[in-house]
């Protein structure tokens, strides 16, 4: 059995920058996101594709990066918890959820992020029932969703009122 | 952190190339679409491809296209959110945009194809397990083991079909197409599968699915899809029930069919619960009817997150709901 | 908020609604938790664990593991032979099995390897033969009569058959008091076990340095109680060690303990000389578990004609997994809290934990006073019912008054219950709900007590709890160095906060160093819902300490008494004359040129006369208890048995709420996870195996299935609380299971005496098959 198959090199876009690197091709991208790249903010907590702690934004889409592969992310945008914040100033969905205590642990948090910004890119006037489907690949121990579901409420109405300005 | 076992990757270009990648690596390949079952399986040790042939990139197998002289044809790798959101899906076949919208978590569904929903690997709570923890139990008959824990003296495995859009395309006389080194075949989704959990379909390891299509439904043809399940989320289903009906002008049934999801190792079509509703006016007493032909005919096991006695009660329940759906129009 | 303040100023920090100061770090993917940490040269760690529920280990073969490339190292049992375990009384673990495992799951060798899917094979290559022992998988099995020759799962325990621990507790004359009582109500409960199931799985890094110093970090809630376990089983001097405890991804009481990974981590970075890591996959959290114990209970309650209650007797059985953990403290946990909560005339308590050979029970949020908390509520429900009283007024009725003390002699200083009671009734309009609703649909309430700290350590000392540094630079900086763990509760901006109100400055000024044997002082750790209270006051006497001297140099440069000096929004002025002022730097400029290095320290220990003078006393004493009330409304679909949770209202009474938003979101979080506990969540086995050790199968509420969670705070003045405050992360999960059990009983017309309330377990109680719970009565004679 080998083990360690002899890796690849290739070129991942990663928060809107080029990068080559070389990996294996059993590699996930949540793996090399944290390992190679030392992206460490995705986190995860199963692997196996039932808690979406390790949400990213891939093609613009949300997917669980234990469950995809980075040799299948070449080419690709990917997005990560890393990228939202811009020239030193949070995305309004991080500033709701820092106003609004909506981390705690803040385990969970990259993937809900992640998750409520596509969302609010999407539709900037999510009813709660909305944001609540929007975000219902996410487990949350800690808030009870409450200030989760607050936060990306309060993020869409900023985002609205800055775009109407 | 749990790992994939190690393989090589290769992404497909094209069904032909899939195909070519499949035939010269045999049985040491595998085809993966979404990954999102695949994958997980792979983590647990339930697979140990030497190749793993990446079919997303195979661009001509994600459209979506209604044609009201034929139907509705839909690419294999079309993404299980893109089924559940198109407007001609909707409108001709909302069971299926519903089964669709109810599978896992909006990630999954993201992910996750159609062609991989049907192709979904059948699940037991003896089988979706680790490697130790399947040794811990001593294996099953579905890998590794000569012995099925649900059923002791079942010679056959007793996994089940837990697709939510698998019992749908049943119920809408769906068809599919496989691709393999020899051409294509055509089947109806009620021959794809078959009721055993180690073998729970006829593709052949050089094939894949590329195609599904659903025959233009009648006009006044109703269908919906329920799922029972513990959580809003997440959850595969204790119990599914599609269902398709059409009536005439005078409001008797012309055609029905009543299929469970995730009770056997196959979509599982209740002839006598059609066969009650066919040429009757759906009514209360009728869909009761119905839906007792479905819980005589319905036989659970204990292989999932709640008993085979409350299953078995609530293929009842949840086919009369079904039944209830399509006594309205959906929407 | 001058009363609370520090003397003569105004709250600025404490009482805000300011964002916490890790917040940025965690909105941004920047906290660095135990496995973002990566080494030069590290090494990665994989656990071989038992297959078997119980058998005797005859022999263990791994070279082929150490032979495999990329394989650096291996260790079994008796590389690490020293027995540890949290609590003094049961040292009963090893870092790898010897001799005999006792669950599924249980470690038994450790591989590390250049990487870790060459770990995770090796571990697979090791060779482990066993003689198979008979399983014990339940409280019944363990406490049969073994007879001569069936082996126990600790053979070394005194104890008959599989009992751990038996503890017989009465306070005031119990006979007389149920011969005083109109009527007694008498049923049993069976509480199921669940588990933590934080986000983030354990995970431990080490490194061994050249100079024999080691550090580990570690995903731990108790960074002193590793160091000294670590100390012990490494067998090198703690001086040696350096504990570190990054941000932690949930705890729950689920990393409240040295566990094998991380000792095995140490062991591997010593021997290699190399960093290693492990990181526990989902499934092997399950099995480290220390989760809530399941506990089968017996409550009878004897009622005056009036509604008090004239004698309570509880008995509890707890399956306590196949290790001590903090099973002793757990067992007095069952019994010790019940009468905080309200006046009873006599109580007997009988608490008896049983081994079986399943995965360690240990503290779940609510450490043993849950179990039994549900089956109280539960039955003063129904008491409540039978006597025609509306549930929470009758509450109020019989509730405990502050400043008293309990029957079973515990202290009781601020309460807030029957605030707490009135504001959720009222808030739900429950008095003209409970019984009128429609069909199908419920609302119950509940109360509760829980603790702000235990009055005693763990192991018995005389040195404070918590210790804390403060540290005010010349630059304005003030650094707050102290023990605490936060496990995402927000213990450190609860040290900001504190330290800020007592200096006047920014929190944003203030940093905290935290969970760090090396740099901070001994803080006991995160649970028993101790560090707001111990280690904020720690906190606070630090912060005082040093602003003394601030004060006595700013009183000199501005010519006025130190004592008229006040610290305020980065300024320290003159109360008579606010124009005299210093800005806080030049204020700690004076001080250090006058008293040189500015640093003050503080400490906390509880005060000594918390409890009553008797064995066992030293669990349930806390120098404050807070108080919770909640109200659920739910809906039940009699077809399928679901039970949809609509409303959750959950008043808490936290003292002085130091950050509104935190305190809601414990609320909130309690409210949810007390609704998983209620409803879905259960440590299930079958085959001697856990059945569904994985986050899609153990259910665990999704965001679809939880409510808007109405939290509401209650604010009492804690005299001996740090600016007021107690607790808020453990006591509101406590009446929340019980207030939806009587909802569902609400909505159903009929009791379940089960959690969780499962689909199934609704549609037995609705066709009449489920009835009250009934143990074999010879049960409580075995125990013993």
């Amino acid at each position: 059995m080998s083990i360690s198959p002899s890796k690849m090199l290739a070129t991942l876009r990663v928060n809107g920058r080029d990068v080559t690197l070389a990996f294996s091709p059993n590699a996930t991208l949540l793996e090399v996101l944290r390992e190679e790249l030392r992206l460490t903010g995705t986190k995860h907590g199963c692997e196996l594709g039932q808690c979406g702690a390790c949400t990213v934004i891939l093609d613009g889409t949300p997917v669980l990066s234990c469950l995809t592969l980075a040799a299948d992310a070449i080419d690709r945008p990917v997005e990560t918890v890393e990228g939202l914040a811009s020239d030193g100033s949070l995305h309004p969905v991080q500033r709701a959820f820092l106003e609004l205590g909506a981390a705690q642990c803040g385990y969970c948090t990259p993937g809900f992020l992640n998750a409520a910004v596509h969302l609010l890119e999407n539709n900037t006037e999510p009813s709660e029932e909305e944001i609540r489907e929007a975000l219902a690949g996410h487990l949350c121990r800690c808030t009870g969703y409450t200030k989760i579901v607050e936060a990306v409420s309060l993020a869409g109405r900023r985002m609205r009122a800055s775009a109407d300005e | 952190m749990l790992r994939l076992p190690a393989f090589d990757f290769q992404p497909a270009r094209s069904v032909d190339h899939a195909v070519a990648l499949l035939a010269a690596h045999g049985n040491n390949a595998l085809p993966v679409a979404g990954g999102t079952d695949l994958y997980a399986n792979m983590k647990l040790g339930l697979f140990a491809p030497q190749l793993v042939i990446g079919l997303r990139s195979i661009a001509e197998l994600r459209t979506i296209r209604f044609d009201p002289q034929h139907g509705l044809r839909i690419g294999a790798l079309c993404s299980l959110d893109a089924v559940a959101r198109d407007p001609a899906v909707a409108l001709h076949y909302p069971a299926l945009a519903r089964a669709a919208a109810m599978v896992g978590t909006p990630e999954i569904r993201n992910m996750g194809t159609i062609g991989g929903n049907l192709c979904l690997e059948t699940r037991c709570n003896y089988y979706n397990q680790s490697a130790e923890w399947r040794k811990a139990l001593g294996y099953c008959l579905k890998r590794d083991g000569d012995l099925c824990r649900v059923a002791v003296h079942s010679a056959t495995c007793k996994a089940v079909n837990a697709s939510d859009t698998a019992p749908v395309m049943q119920a809408y006389d769906a068809r599919i197409t496989l691709v393999g080194p020899l051409g294509e075949r055509n089947l109806a989704v009620r021959d794809f599968y078959q009721n055993d959990g180690a073998r729970a379909n006829v593709k052949r390891a050089d094939e894949i699915l590329t195609e599904i299509v659903l025959p233009l439904q009648a006009s006044g043809m109703r269908s919906t899809y329920r799922k029972l399940r513990l959580r809003n989320a997440f959850d595969f289903p204790l119990v599914g029930v599609a269902v398709t009906l059409a009536t005439d002008a005078q409001g008797a049934c012309t055609q029905a069919r009543v299929v469970l999801g995730a009770v056997t190792s196959a979509p599982f079509e209740v002839e006598a619960a059609g066969s009650l509703l066919r040429g009757s006016h759906l009514g209360e007493e009728i869909a009761a009817g119905a839906a007792e032909e479905v819980f005589k005919a319905g036989k659970p096991l204990e292989n999932a997150n709640a008993s085979l006695l409350y299953r078995k009660r609530m293929l009842r329940v949840i086919a009369q709901r079904a039944l209830e759906d399509v006594s309205h129009p959906l929407r | 908020m001058s009363k609370n303040g520090a003397s003569g100023t105004r709250a600025h920090v404490v009482g805000a609604a300011l964002p916490r100061i890790d917040g940025y770090a965690k909105v941004t993917g920047a906290a660095i938790f135990a496995d973002d940490i990566a080494l030069p040269r590290m090494l990665f760690g994989k656990l071989l664990r038992s297959p078997h529920a119980h058998a005797r280990i005859t022999s263990i073969d791994y070279e082929r593991a150490l032979r495999l490339p990329g394989v650096v190292a291996v260790a079994v049992g008796s590389d690490l032979p020293v027995r540890y375990g949290i609590l003094p009384s049961a040292q009963d673990e090893t870092v790898f099995a010897i001799d005999r495992v006792r669950y599924v799951g249980e470690p038994i060798a450790g591989v590390v390897a250049e990487d870790e899917l060459t770990a995770q094979y090796a571990a697979t290559l090791i060779d482990v033969r066993y003689d198979i022992l008979p399983s014990v998988m339940s409280i019944d099995e363990a406490l049969r009569d073994l007879g001569a020759d069936a082996e126990k799962i600790h053979p070394e325990s005194r104890k008959a058959n599989n009992v751990h621990k038996d503890v017989h507790l009465t306070f005031g004359d119990i006979e007389a008091g149920f011969a005083e009582a109109e009527r007694i109500f008498d049923n049993e409960y069976f509480f199921e076990g669940n588990t933590h199931a934080a986000l983030e799985e354990h995970s431990a890094v080490a490194s061994f340095g050249a100079d024999g110093k080691l550090t580990l970090w570690s995903s731990t809630q108790t960074p002193h109680y590793l160091h000294r376990v670590a100390a012990s089983v490494l067998e090198m001097p703690a001086s040696r060690i350096r504990i570190i405890a990054p941000p932690i991804g949930g705890g729950f009481g689920g990393k409240t303990e040295p566990v094998a990974h991380e000792l095995a981590a140490a062991h591997f970075a010593r021997k290699t000389g190399r960093p290693v890591k492990f990181t526990l996959s989902r499934e092997e959290v399950f099995y480290t578990h220390r989760g809530r114990h399941p506990v089968r209970i017996h409550l009878q309650t004897g009622i005056k004609s009036d509604g008090t209650i004239a004698a309570c007797r509880l008995q509890t059985w707890l399956d306590g997994g196949a290790y001590g953990s903090y099973g002793v403290a757990t067992t007095y946990y069952t019994g010790a809290l019940l009468p905080v909560t309200y006046k009873m005339g006599a109580y007997a308590f009988d608490g008896c934990r049983v081994y079986t050979n399943k995965p360690p029970c240990g503290p779940k949020r609510g450490h043993g006073t849950t179990q039994p908390r549900y089956a109280f509520e539960s039955q003063l429900d129904a008491i409540a019912t039978e006597l025609g009283l509306d549930a929470g007024a009758y509450r109020a009725a019989i509730a405990v008054d502050p400043y008293t003390r309990t029957v079973n002699h515990l202290r009781v200083t601020s309460c807030g219950m029957r605030e707490a009671l009135n504001a959720v009734s009222e808030r739900t309009d429950y008095s003209s709900k409970h019984g009128k609703l429609s069909s199908g649909r419920g609302i119950g309430l509940a109360a509760s007590a829980y603790l702000c700290g235990a009055g005693l350590p763990i192991y018995w000392n005389p040195m404070p709890h918590s210790g804390a540094i403060v540290k005010v630079d010349r630059g304005g900086g003030v650094t707050v160095f102290c023990g605490t763990s936060d496990c995402g509760q927000g213990s450190q901006n609860m040290l900001a906060v504190i330290v800020a109100e007592t200096l006047g400055v920014d929190v944003l000024d203030v940093s905290v160093c935290a969970g760090d044997t090396d740099l901070t002082p001994v803080d006991l750790g995160s649970y028993s819902s101790r560090v707001t209270f111990m280690a904020g006051n720690a906190a606070r006497s630090a912060a005082s300490d040093v602003r003394e001297r601030i004060a006595a140099a700013v009183g000199a440069e501005l010519g006025v008494p130190a004592d008229r000096c006040i610290f305020e929004s980065g300024r320290v002025f003159d109360r008579e004359d606010p124009e005299r002022s210093l800005s806080f730097v030049d204020a700690a400029r004076a001080a250090e040129a006058r008293f040189g290095t500015l640093a003050g320290v503080g400490s906390y220990t509880p005060p000594a006369d918390l409890h009553g003078d008797f064995k066992g006393s030293g669990v349930g004493p806390s120098p404050a208890y807070s108080y919770s009330a909640c109200v659920a409304e739910v809906e039940v679909d009699f077809e399928t048995g679901e039970v949809r949770v609509e409303r959750i209202v959950l008043a808490h009474d936290c003292g002085r709420a130091l950050n509104p938003h935190i305190v809601e979101g414990q609320i909130e979080g309690s409210a949810y996870m007390g609704m998983g506990e209620a409803l879905m969540e259960e440590s299930a086995f079958r085959n001697d195996l856990h059945r569904i050790p994985n986050l899609l199968d153990y259910k665990t509420p999704t965001i679809l299935d939880t409510p808007r969670i109405e939290a509401i705070i209650i604010e009492t003045e804690e005299l001996e609380g740090p600016y007021g405050a107690k607790e808020a992360g453990e006591g509101p999960l406590n009446p929340v299971i019980p207030a939806i059990a009587n909802a569902v009983a609400d909505a159903i017309g009929t009791r379940i005496y089960a959690t969780p309330i499962t689909p199934e377990r609704v549609l037995q109680a609705l066709d009449g098959t489920s009835g009250p719970l009934r143990l074999r009565a010879p049960i409580a004679e075995r125990a013993v």
